[in-house]
């Protein structure tokens, strides 16, 4: 059995880690509620944007706008990677190079190019073979709308250029606070909605509804990569805080343990202790 | 005039404005335009510029850093890349991003084009922000 010294001191050790992990946790819920309003204040735009863009779409040609051109050969696909820049949330990470990997497997014949947001991805991914197009590391759980311009143009400009031929992007899904999915979503070319012929309105456009969807689609796959962003951060935060839990829990239980061996070895100590007392006053006699 | 009309503003980073008006005045990408309630449907771009409402007699300026604007059923809808309310831009700050601007620009003038054009673009934003602000300092 170990000395009583070594044990109290591992005991020590454990309940400073569960501080760290409940520490950790509670920043990540308050982060996470943070970026929850981030989402809840995306949607009216979203709603919003999506509508516009479906209500031009409808009165105009796929040829105006390259973005919405199919490309009759894809052999280039490019894929938008979001992570985390920070571990220790479980395996919301892991999840998404999984995801990557088995859309690499599924597209054995076209060549795969990377566009990374978020450094685990990125590290994961930089010492093996792929190509990597462009990488995102510096927002760290902050994002501003900027960043998603910046990511989008990259892209938009790849995909005109015929760098890549189609553009998707995988994330996490923030489905709640203890559950997100990787998803797969494409981003290029755009799809539009089929509106119905009893929805369309007839707009009074200015200027041509032409000219509109050329400044509208970009600013729509902006948007898109801007909240599949969000999202993430969102899931990054509540997978940390479910990490933590987990981990503060895991913790309790290893202190209890090493409370009731700590225990032992001091009660056998003092038998051991009693048990000379009596065999000394023993011989005495 | 009982009809008012239905003003949303968004940006991508947050729900600005969602109230009931009796006028609004956009800077359209080829002009500025008025719309009263019983507008035509109508779907334009707009450009770096001021918006103006109006709500019972009381005009309210906004920011407007390009985006588009939608007009259907009395139900304005405008989408802006970024906006800010008047009342909520900072003077002083204001003016210390302009002179800060004024000065980039400067730099610029003698290194290409590209920047030369950013950084404009980026006065021209301050410029307006401070504009909007001085209307409410009264």
């Amino acid at each position: 059995m170990a000395g009583m010294r070594d044990i109290k001191r591992k005991i020590k050790s454990v309940k400073n880690t569960q501080k760290i992990t409940k520490a950790m946790k509670m920043v990540s819920a308050a982060k996470m509620r943070k970026a929850q309003d981030a989402m809840a204040a995306a949607r009216p735009y979203a709603y919003n944007i999506r509508n516009v863009v479906n209500n031009i779409g409808a009165r105009v040609s796929e040829e105006v706008h390259p973005f919405l051109q199919k490309k009759e050969e894809v052999n280039n696909i490019g894929l938008v990677v979001i992570t985390s820049d920070r571990g220790l949330c479980g395996g919301f990470n892991a999840n998404i190079i999984k995801k990557v990997l088995a859309f690499v497997r599924e597209n054995p014949s076209k060549k795969i190019k990377f566009y990374f947001v978020g450094r685990k991805g990125y590290d994961f991914f930089r010492k093996r073979e792929y190509e990597i197009l462009k990488k995102y590391i510096t927002f760290g759980g902050k994002v501003r709308y900027d960043d998603a311009i910046e990511i989008g143009k990259a892209v938009g400009d790849d995909f005109v250029n015929g760098v890549v031929d189609e553009v998707y992007t995988i994330y996490n899904e923030f489905k709640s606070v203890a559950y997100q999915v990787p998803k797969v979503e494409k981003l290029l070319p755009l799809s539009l909605e089929e509106t119905e012929s009893e929805n369309t309105i007839d707009y009074l456009y200015e200027p041509s509804p032409e000219s509109l969807i050329k400044e509208i689609l970009p600013r729509y796959l902006n948007f898109s990569i801007f909240s599949a962003i969000l999202e993430s951060i969102a899931g990054e935060h509540g997978a940390r805080m479910a990490a933590m839990d987990n981990a503060t829990r895991n913790a309790g239980e290893l202190i209890k343990k090493l409370e009731i061996t700590y225990n032992k070895a001091r009660q056998a100590a003092i038998t051991k202790e009693i048990l000379d007392i009596v065999n000394g006053a023993e011989a005495l006699k | 005039m009982a009809e008012k009309l239905k003003l949303e503003l968004v940006s991508p980073e947050r729900q600005l404005l969602s109230i009931e008006v009796d006028e609004v005045v956009a800077p359209g990408v080829e002009g500025d335009f008025g719309v009263l309630p019983g507008h035509t449907p109508f779907l334009t771009a707009l450009r770096v510029g001021e918006l103006v409402y109006k709500q019972n007699g009381v005009e309210d300026y906004v920011a407007i850093d390009r985006g588009f604007f939608e007009v259907v059923d009395d139900r304005v809808t405008v989408l802006a890349e970024s906006a800010e309310l008047g009342r909520e831009i900072d003077l002083e700050e204001a003016i210390r991003r302009k002179l800060e601007a004024e000065k980039a620009l400067e730099a610029a003038r003698h290194e290409d084009e590209m920047k030369f054009r950013k950084v404009e673009a980026e006065l021209r934003r301050e410029l307006l922000r401070v504009s909007v602000a001085e209307r409410y300092r009264k």
